[in-house]
């Protein structure tokens, strides 16, 4: 775990003896995983309500006739390629080079700005073609399923703006190491529950 | 706790519930049938079982909490003792070797009463389609081209296999003296097998809260003798009343302590209609307007998988 | 403008809802005049409303249970009045239309606004103090949670007088909680009102996993800690894994109801049994959620007044841990009757049974706690007691429905709502008030009276039985749940009888508010000068009573169970120290309010579909949230002198007691 970057807040040094009720981080960061796990019992819920009703199509569209991979993997490489890009915002961090850290940051946010605009194009388009949410019971899993992890990424994306802000405002200090160590896995989970999506939902759906 | 002492309370209080439960009409312990008979001889041995822990456990807790109550200072009083593995290893035990035994009747009696299995029986069973609607029970034979609301009635003795879904919301069909009950469900079907080995009018009834007039969404179940069964049967079939399309939609508009009515003529296949109108793109069309023939119906029907039928049986 | 909002949303022509908030903008008035008249208002601001304090969260979760408990308590003896005279199909003063709301909002307010509040408010008093830590692992975190519990509150009871409440029972069963059939606000203000709670009761959850796993004394391995922290472990761990799947299933129904989706509606393929799969999924383990910290509460409370260590201490975390896991497997018992095939059903009902053994084991080891000790009937024991008489009955008839074949004809009846009264009453209820005579003096430094306890509790042992034995006949006479009237005249003389009962219930919760008043205003004769009322075994005794708000001067050093117990035998208690280090601690911060306000007003836009006010909302809870993060002037460090100060006011006159008297019991005879 990255908690063993984390430095002691600097009080600390002054008021040694109480160590153990101050957050050096590793609090954070466990409370952190513990969060990331109930979200990832909301996507479970979503992938089993899916699981139910992918089939539902009620005469409607089925996902053989919606989806188009090569599009999908336009995405996903965007959202690989943004994790990748925030790892190395993570390695600068670490370096302690502030501005290569908002440069990462800006960077991750284009490609997750551009997911998120590739997959409102995406729904528009399914919407526009009479295939929207309300049509059947299997668009409505999917849209809520997907749907889902675009809020979650889209509140990435907010957090992201903050965190450039806040290490142009306060610099790499100890909170905010906290809180981008946060992000950063946030941010990776959000692609691992993409992989899921990608291979569930389209890569099933269209074979 | 002596042996004795425990057998004896045993008996009592077997005893003391008997006369009890005389007292009043109970109808799920005085059932008329046989599916009802095993669910309650299922009860009482099942509560016998466990009254073999709850009994010493509740004389215990209150022989205890007098015995060593803070004014007693005759009682051993041991500040410091706070294990025994002897004492341990029984409380471990003895819940378990009850719960084994209950698992064991649990899964015999779960198999035997499931409601979807035909009864053993050497006559032809009676099928009777139920249809829970906004509030009112709809019964179709389809054997006889009849339909009832709010009663059916029955040849004792032989098995009736029922067909159960709803029009509208869930429901739950339960007539308490034959026993088990099963769910109503729109675009679903689900199937229960009951018996009745006397002859009388039972209550039936709706178990599962569906709305306003859930109240009121009870039926009478007439078992009666062949004889009784064909007078019934005439009797519907004398009514002025067909079920047709339109009369159906009639029904299907709520409506609350609906008297007893009778139908005749009932349009062949209406309870598939009514279960297959949310199954397919058809969905958007009421069953009372013109349906597409059950051909078409199963056409479109079999795009769309897996059926819920399916899903009733292994839902989990 | 205001979406659906209008001034005919009010229901002005039904006597009893007018006559209701006639009352409470009354009472409302004269509590907010009261506060004026006092000039409490800067003091409850920044010494309640805006504290970080894990005790007077804790404190201000109870008083909010107590409150609602009030309320459903209403809606409980409005529906036993209305079946004890709708015999014959007579009407009653009830229709249907606001029966139905009242058993829906009775089930959710007690589950969700009473039981919880209660459990996560002692969780909060206790677990820090019992573990040695100075506060919860995101103070701020905690504070958010309760007000946004108190969102849900809040939307509930909004949804009293303006609009309706859900008329769809207390799970909002699907097709029946679609748009089609419940077209009004009422499955609305359900679905938001609980989804801002579940909120926080996720977000409690998280923080005291982290607690109990990080924040322990040093030396207080998992086997060293009290079983009350245990189960509370084990409850939050519950709640981080099940609350999740309730924020599903209510977001889905609300994409059916919102945006026209089809999850669970009859048409284009939905599926009703999906929902209710989630939402037991959840629904199960939640009732573990309120029953584990009760069994913990029992344990502390068996074994300081048994004057005892607590029987099978080992036993009894792993019996703990084992229903915490099988919690999750046994969801579908609630269902039996839906179709399944007989094997599943089977497995299920033998899982059902089987957590029974684990629960079975608790209860010896409380009989055997009790086994060759000294047993003090103070009001929490007599609590205790009555609990493992009545829970043992409860626990009996839940297996009995365990058997599918036995459910199958008492499923939906009587019998069942007789039965989860049985163990929720018997056993939620018993443990919060039992849990609430026993650490209220920890709270406020002084003892609850005695003797209105003991009213309390004999009123609603006796009332418990008259209300619920009839309902098992009830249910074995064929009597379902949720009936407005009935036509048998044979039930009316047992739901008379129910009546009856509920209104013993209703004489006890007087005689607990009575006893709170009596005890409030003889507090100085109840004072508990030593912090150990009772004699306790556990480390929240050995601080100050009320706790200081930094709770340990010192961290105390943990190396066997029982710390505090060993330390009073070895004279080593109440030590005091030479110097005193500064202490961390965190600021108090408006934040946690701002955003449940922010989020209420989310709320109640989204139940009205006034969008432009939901997104408002939405922005002002994200952007306070946002500027928490900003701020960073979030603690502050307390002078040892200070510390010192106030310890040795404490401990001064403490010492020259103790020196009198034997340590064991040093403080039930100096109180």
């Amino acid at each position: 775990m990255s908690s063993s970057v984390i430095t002691a807040n600097h009080d600390v040094a002054v008021h040694g003896a109480d160590h153990e009720h101050h957050d050096d981080g590793s609090k954070t960061l466990l409370g952190f995983w513990i969060y990331l796990m109930s979200d990832c019992l909301i996507f479970s819920a979503l992938f089993a309500s899916f699981a139910v009703l992918c089939n539902a199509t009620a005469g409607g569209p089925t996902s053989k006739e919606l989806f188009e991979l090569p599009y999908v993997l336009g995405e996903t490489m965007l959202l690989l390629f943004s994790s990748f890009t925030f790892g190395l915002a993570m390695l600068n961090m670490y370096a302690g080079k502030r501005n290569r850290v908002i440069g990462w940051l800006f960077i991750t946010f284009l490609f997750g700005a551009g997911f998120i605009a590739m997959e409102v194009h995406e729904f528009a388009h399914l919407i526009h073609e009479g295939a929207g949410p309300d049509r059947s019971a299997f668009l409505s899993s999917y849209f809520a399923l997907v749907g889902t992890h675009g809020l979650h990424v889209s509140a990435g994306l907010i957090w992201i703006v903050v965190m450039m802000h806040m290490v142009g405002k306060f610099g790499l200090n100890d909170a905010v190491q906290r809180r981008l160590s946060c992000l950063s896995l946030f941010w990776h989970f959000l692609d691992v529950v993409w992989i899921c999506v990608f291979s569930i939902v389209y890569l099933r759906g269209v074979l | 706790m002596n042996k004795r002492s425990l057998v004896s309370t045993l008996r009592w209080s077997c005893a003391g519930l008997t006369v009890f439960l005389s007292g009043c009409n109970l109808e799920v312990l005085s059932p008329k049938g046989d599916v009802g008979m095993q669910e309650k001889s299922l009860i009482l041995i099942a509560t016998g079982l466990m009254l073999l822990v709850v009994i010493p456990v509740i004389a215990m807790t209150l022989i205890f909490a007098w015995r060593y109550r803070a004014s007693n200072t005759k009682a051993t009083y041991a500040p410091k003792w706070s294990h025994s593995t002897a004492i341990e290893a029984v409380v471990w035990t003895i819940p378990c070797i009850i719960i084994a035994i209950l698992a064991t009747l649990t899964w015999r009696s779960t198999h035997a009463l499931d409601p979807y299995k035909p009864l053993d029986s050497q006559v032809k069973p009676i099928t009777i389609e139920a249809v829970a609607m906004d509030w009112k029970w709809l019964f179709i034979y389809p054997d006889y081209g009849i339909a009832s609301v709010n009663e059916i009635a029955f040849p004792t003795n032989v098995p009736v296999h029922f067909e159960v879904t709803s029009d509208s919301v869930m429901n739950a069909f339960f007539i308490p003296q034959l026993g088990s009950q099963i769910y109503a469900m729109a675009g679903m079907d689900t199937k229960l097998n009951l018996i009745a080995n006397e002859p009388g009018t039972y209550a039936g009834l709706s178990s599962n809260y569906s709305g306003e007039g859930f109240s009121d969404m009870h039926f009478t179940a007439i078992a009666t003798s062949q004889q009784g069964f064909t007078e019934w049967v005439n009797k519907a079939k004398a009514s002025q009343a067909n079920l047709d399309n339109q009369a159906f939609h009639a029904l299907t508009q709520p409506s609350e302590k609906v008297p007893v009515s009778y139908y005749t003529n009932v349009t062949p296949g209406l309870f598939n209609s009514v279960i297959q109108q949310y199954m397919s793109d058809m969905s958007m069309k009421p069953v009372g307007t013109p349906s597409p023939s059950p051909a078409q119906a199963s056409a479109s029907l079999s795009g769309s998988i897996p059926s819920h039928n399916d899903h009733a049986k292994a839902s989990e | 403008m205001f979406g659906k909002l209008t001034l005919s949303a009010i229901p002005y022509n039904e006597p009893i809802i007018m006559g209701t908030l006639l009352m409470v903008c009354l009472g409302g008035a004269a509590l907010l005049g009261w506060v004026t008249y006092q000039r409490k208002w800067g003091y409850l601001w920044t010494e309640w409303f805006t504290t970080v304090d894990h005790k007077r969260i804790g404190i201000m979760y109870v008083i909010m249970a107590l409150v609602m408990l009030l309320r459903g308590f209403a809606d409980a003896l409005m529906m036993r009045a209305q079946q004890a005279i709708a015999a014959s199909d007579a009407a009653g003063y009830l229709p249907p239309h606001h029966y139905d709301q009242i058993f829906s909002a009775h089930g959710v307010i007690m589950i969700f606004f009473v039981a919880m509040p209660f459990v996560v408010g002692l969780m909060n008093l206790v677990v820090p103090l019992q573990i040695g830590a100075r506060d919860v692992a995101y103070p701020f975190l905690n504070s958010l949670s309760f007000w946004l519990t108190t969102s849900g509150v809040v939307l509930v009871m909004v949804s009293m007088f303006v609009g309706d409440f859900a008329a769809t029972g207390w799970l909002a069963y699907p097709p029946l909680s679609e748009l089609k059939f419940s077209p009004t606000v009422g499955v609305d203000y359900y679905i938001w009102a609980l989804q801002l709670s579940g909120l926080g009761t996720t977000l409690s959850g998280i923080n005291f996993v982290v607690t109990i796993l990080r924040m322990r004394a040093p030396g207080m391995t998992l086997m060293r800690m009290p079983v009350f922290t245990w189960t509370a472990l084990v409850t939050n761990i519950l709640i981080v894994a099940a609350f999740p799947v309730l924020t599903v299933a209510l977001a889905l129904l609300a994409a059916d109801r919102y945006l026209d989706m089809h999850f669970f509606t009859n048409e284009l393929g939905g599926n009703a049994m999906l929902y209710i799969n989630l939402i037991w999924i959840w629904g199960h383990p939640e009732v573990y959620i309120l029953i584990l910290p009760c069994f913990g509460v029992f344990s502390e409370i068996v074994s300081t007044f048994s004057g005892k260590p607590l029987f099978g201490y080992k036993s009894m975390v792993y019996a703990t841990a084992g229903i915490g896991v099988l919690s999750f497997v046994v969801w579908l018992h609630h269902f039996f009757t839906m179709g399944s095939g007989a094997d599943v059903n089977a497995f299920f009902g033998i899982s059902t049974m089987i957590i029974s053994i684990p629960t079975g084991v608790k209860l010896f080891n409380w009989l055997f706690t009790m086994y060759r000790g000294r047993i003090r009937f103070t009001v929490p024991m007599l609590w205790t007691v009555g609990f493992m008489v009545t829970f043992t009955i409860g626990g009996m008839t839940g297996v009995l429905m365990a058997v599918p074949g036995a459910d199958f004809v008492l499923h939906n009846s009587l019998f069942l709502i007789a039965h989860f009264h049985n163990v929720i009453i018997g056993g939620v209820i018993f443990g919060c008030m039992a849990a609430i005579n026993y650490w209220f003096p920890k709270a406020f430094g002084f003892k609850l009276e005695e003797r209105f306890g003991r009213y309390s509790f004999w009123c609603w042992l006796v009332g418990f039985y008259l209300a619920f034995m009839p309902l098992y006949v009830l249910g074995l006479m064929g009597m379902t749940r949720r009936m407005n009237h009935y036509a048998n005249p044979d039930w009316q003389p047992y739901l008379v009888v129910a009546a009856i009962g509920a209104g013993v219930i209703a004489l006890g919760i007087g005689f607990t508010v009575l006893q709170i008043v009596v005890s409030v205003r003889n507090r100085a004769e109840n004072r508990d000068l030593t912090g150990d009322p009772w004699g306790g075994r556990t480390l929240e005794w050995s601080t100050s009573s009320p706790a200081p708000f930094y709770n340990f001067a010192v961290v105390p050093q943990i190396e066997e169970l029982d710390q505090f117990q060993v330390d009073k035998e070895h004279k080593r208690a109440y030590k005091r120290q030479a110097h005193y280090a500064d202490i961390h601690m965190p600021r108090n911060t408006g934040v946690g309010l701002f955003m449940a306000a922010f989020g209420t007003v989310l709320g109640f836009a989204m139940v009205w579909h006034i969008w432009w006010l939901a997104i408002a909302g939405l922005v002002g809870m994200i952007a306070s949230f946002i500027s928490r993060a900003y701020d960073t002037n979030v603690d502050y460090y307390v002078s040892g002198v200070e510390v010192e100060k106030i310890e040795r006011a404490r401990l001064v006159p403490l010492e020259k007691l103790i020196d009198h008297v034997d340590p064991a019991s040093a403080g039930q005879k100096v109180a």
